[in-house]
């Protein structure tokens, strides 16, 4: 019996924040394979050897089921089929699929279970096993995490490799030409003699065989697709207006929703007077929601402005109304009633702070808004069958549970169709629009509804990246840094946002310090505490979570540090550093941005580490210190993810993560009085625009054993490397994101 | 009221003050504009009236006096416009939805300025948001097409 197959016969519960903490379960049920959900749809002559590759007499389909919000998954889903089915971009269509638990995600457990991602020992690999059996016994479909990639590189590999040797059980069996004797190349199978037969001349043939489940995945020698620069198959639509997003669709005798929410988020709707808005052109009805009112018209804009008529009064906020009391809130929060984990113990850090000459500082991280380019919308349809939805999300199967609540149907009455998401940054994982639309749906059966929002509707109800805070004390000595102790607290992002989406999340929450404790250095004194702030503010989920501020703090504070001890801070940190891929990063990105090389003096570097979802990364940025502000030059970075795929999209989205990390750091934050959010449009929190842009030089390091997904990890050390070079240009130690509250930006 | 797009001219009944971009969107059914602010901070829903590039959400409809160019009739899959083939050729987008926005405001520059300096594309781009962060192919791909217009 395999180790998971035993710990998983004892059965024990997670301590940790996954999604699914806590699964008992046994090895039958972990072990069984869920039905390929393509089967039961299947015409007559179609074949489909497993839950991603569907082929007829026509065409060739690949399934990708993850959610493509902007990161090119639905290519390189695609590609790790085509690479072992020997199909050419262009021969084959592309789905999202259906909500199926076939789908599970296989990459979660990293980050579900309380061990380092360096950590390979025997128990915490066994934890991982045991976490992701939990995860398949749920059927978790889900993107986020920046697991994309890593769940789906050998399943999609070996999903087409299958679909491979099956088609040529076909071929042979229609050929009389033994199995050994075929090839397969762009789309065909070919005979000895040079005769193509294509796989969907094979399809009907294929359709009578078992799956060959054996098959073979190819020496990464042979690859044709993976490692090499790919065209996006979405590229072309999206630079000719023709990519269809979900805020594009039109279904027949669709009608027009918007909404006005109590912008005190989750506060009661004490009464409203819609007079004014129901004689408006091109208005039908105005409806009452939880929560809120939502008006159907004719045309989106027209919705708009009469949901801006509607004169509401709003109950209060169920958080404190002011910003100031949240941060008081959050300071009083360093208490061992609060204290939710000491997640990272080191040496004796109590005995050497105890010694003296002691570092120390207090760092803020804001609420920060996603707000993706395209406003949440959702297009909903109700009849007394079925629920279709058309939207984009990355948590499908549970948008079926939560809407089919809402109407009474069966989850599995629920359809699903997900579309292709302009941005998300972590926003469409989170359901309200979905209830919203579901709720006007339900109220006008039969009749497709499309609920747009309005951008300011967006921001009042985007929920943002959780609060947080840190104070940190340590110890330098003889030019080195010897101790380090961060305490960081924060509400519970986790149970925030999971709370919200029914999935229980019992024990502390990793996400409070990662970026934090798990960075893999070997200082003799460490210790790493998450204390947990009752919630606030509805919280969620920001491109990558808690690292964006725990990574800021623990490297903010290291460099403070390494600045006291007098060392330099790349030498030091690699010294300190205690993790082979690791401290390679940290001296690539030394070499690629010639460290310690002269600057002007009004210029100043810095660097920065942080590890996050698995993959070290580290950045240098060069700032220069102009009579109008801080401007940004330059930027290095180097990550570790074991395999780039492909390294056009690797740059792309690495140089998107930076940009994303020193905009947000640069100007972003959601603030509340009243109980409502204060910024209400893109110039309230603009991030960076192209004036603003660095040059960015990226390189991915491919000598980890783990295929890494690359999503997040680039966002964590853009804001403390960015700290760190204001700091060595100007000496101003910026403790509080945005920074543009400290100094100014050109 | 009448309207010129792409060359094709409609008949519509909207109030004059309807913004241009919800009547491309949501009356003629061309969805490549795209609304993201509603205020003219993000540039997404860039348009051409008589050649030059315009924010649709904060153009009411009846001020329109000229004939209106979308993302659609700038090029299209089978014919791209030099610039949506830089675009292209540069992998320029990820979740694409600013691009329609960014490519018109590009093509506004080169237009005007066809042999454009680092700085006069950060100015001419500045308004057009991208949340997603493709700035520095953006920057490339305007100065491929401006090398690509030239030789033409």
């Amino acid at each position: 019996m395999s180790r998971a197959g035993k710990i998983a016969r004892r059965t024990f519960l997670i301590g940790s924040t996954a999604i699914v903490g806590g699964v008992a379960f046994g090895v039958y049920r972990v072990k069984t394979p869920y039905a390929n959900p393509l089967q039961d749809a299947l015409a007559d002559g179609a074949a489909s050897f497993n839950p991603w590759v569907m082929i007829d007499a026509d065409k060739i389909t690949l399934i990708g089921p993850h959610a493509d919000k902007g990161q090119g998954v639905a290519s390189s889903q695609a590609a790790l089929i085509a690479e072992e089915m020997d199909l050419d971009f262009g021969q084959f269509e592309i789905s999202f699929g259906t909500p199926d638990k076939a789908y599970w995600n296989t990459a979660m457990a990293g980050e579900g279970v309380p061990f380092m991602s360096t950590n390979e020992s025997f128990t915490a690999e066994t934890m991982r096993d045991v976490m992701s059996g939990g995860i398949k016994l749920l059927g978790m479909q889900l993107t986020g995490g920046s697991s994309t990639i890593p769940d789906s590189f050998d399943k999609l590999r070996r999903a087409g490799a299958m679909a491979r040797e099956t088609l040529k059980l076909a071929a042979a069996q229609k050929s009389g030409v033994p199995v050994a004797q075929l090839k397969t190349a762009q789309g065909a199978v070919q005979l000895p003699d040079g005769t193509d037969l294509k796989y969907t001349e094979l399809a009907a043939i294929a359709a009578t065989l078992d799956p060959v489940r054996d098959a073979h995945l190819r020496d990464p020698g042979q690859w044709r697709l993976i490692g090499k620069p790919m065209h996006r198959l979405d590229m072309t639509a999206k630079v000719t207006g023709t990519q269809t997003y979900g805020i594009d669709l039109k279904i027949d005798g669709m009608v027009h929703a918007a909404v006005k929410m109590n912008p005190r988020q989750g506060g009661a709707l004490a009464g409203y007077d819609a007079a004014a808005a129901q004689s408006m052109r091109g208005v039908q009805k105005v409806l009452p929601i939880t929560g809120g009112v939502a008006v159907i018209a004719d045309n989106t804009w027209r919705a708009f402005q009469a949901a801006q008529a509607i004169e509401f009064d709003w109950g209060p906020a169920p958080y404190p109304a002011e910003q100031d009391d949240h941060w008081t809130e959050i300071g009083n929060s360093f208490t061992k009633d609060r204290l939710d984990k000491t997640w990272r113990d080191d040496g004796d850090v109590e005995t050497e702070l105890a010694k003296g000459s002691v570092v120390a500082a207090e760092y803020r991280s804001p609420y920060v808004a996603h707000q993706p380019l395209e406003p949440l919308n959702a297009v909903v349809k109700v009849t007394d069958d079925a629920v279709d939805v058309w939207s984009g999300n990355q948590i499908p199967r549970q948008l079926q549970q939560i809407v089919a609540k809402i109407t009474g149907h069966k989850a599995a009455q629920v359809r699903f169709h997900n579309q292709f998401i302009g941005g998300s940054f972590g926003h469409r994982l989170e359901f309200e629009f979905i209830k919203q639309a579901t709720e006007i749906a339900n109220q006008m059966r039969g009749t497709p509804v499309k609920l747009t929002y309005s951008r300011e509707e967006d921001f009042a109800h985007d929920f943002p990246r959780h609060i947080a805070m840190a104070r940190g004390t340590g110890t330098v000595a003889d030019g080195k840094v010897v101790a380090m102790d961060l305490d960081i607290a924060s509400p519970s992002v986790m149970s925030s946002q999971m709370g919200r989406a029914g999935l229980p999340v019992p024990g502390p929450d990793m996400q409070i310090v990662a970026g934090a404790w798990n960075n893999p250095y070997a200082l003799a004194h460490l210790r790493v505490r998450g204390y947990r702030v009752p919630e606030l503010a509805p919280v969620s989920s920001w491109r990558s979570v808690g690292a964006a501020g725990a990574g800021f703090f623990f490297d903010s504070f290291l460099d403070e540090l390494i600045h006291r001890a007098g060392a330099d801070p790349m030498e030091e940190r690699i010294r300190l550093m205690g993790h082979d891929l690791s401290r390679r990063v940290l001296e690539t990105v030394a070499e690629m941005s010639s460290w310690g090389g002269e600057l002007a003096a009004n210029k100043g570097r810095g660097v920065a580490f942080v590890e996050s979802f698995g993959v070290p990364t580290a950045e240098v940025v060069e700032v220069t210190n102009t009579e109008n502000g801080i401007r940004i030059d330059k930027v290095w970075v180097a990550a570790e993810v074991g395999r780039v795929v492909d390294p056009v999209n690797f740059e792309n989205l690495v140089q998107g993560g930076v940009i994303f990390g020193l905009g947000h750091a640069m100007n972003s934050q959601i603030t509340y009085a009243d109980g409502m959010a204060e910024q209400s449009n893109y110039w309230d929190a603009e991030a960076m625009r192209m004036a603003q842009c660095p040059e960015i030089f990226v390189k991915g390091l491919e000598n980890g054993p783990h295929v890494r997904g690359i999503g997040e990890p680039p966002v964590p050390p853009a804001a403390p490397a960015l700290a760190n070079a204001i700091f060595a240009a100007t000496g101003q130690r910026l403790r509080a994101l945005p920074f543009n509250q400290g100094i100014d930006f050109v | 009221m009448k309207l010129v797009v792409n060359g094709t001219a409609h008949e519509i009944d909207v109030e004059t003050d309807m913004p241009l971009l919800w009547v491309l969107r949501d009356e003629l059914g061309l969805t490549g504009t795209k609304y993201g602010c509603g205020v003219a901070a993000c540039g997404a829903c860039t348009v051409h009236i008589d050649g030059v590039a315009v924010r649709s959400c904060q153009t009411p409809v009846g001020d329109v006096d000229g004939p209106v160019t979308t993302i659609e009739g700038l090029g299209n899959p089978a014919a791209l416009h030099a610039v949506q083939a830089a675009w292209d050729e540069h992998q320029v987008a990820q979740c694409g939805y600013c691009q329609s926005g960014q490519i018109m405001q590009a093509a506004d520059l080169l237009a005007n300025t066809p042999n454009p300096t680092d700085s006069d594309i950060d100015d001419a781009m500045s308004g057009n948001l991208c949340r997603c962060g493709t700035y520095p192919r953006i920057r490339a791909a305007v100065k491929t097409a401006a090398a690509k217009l030239q030789e033409a």
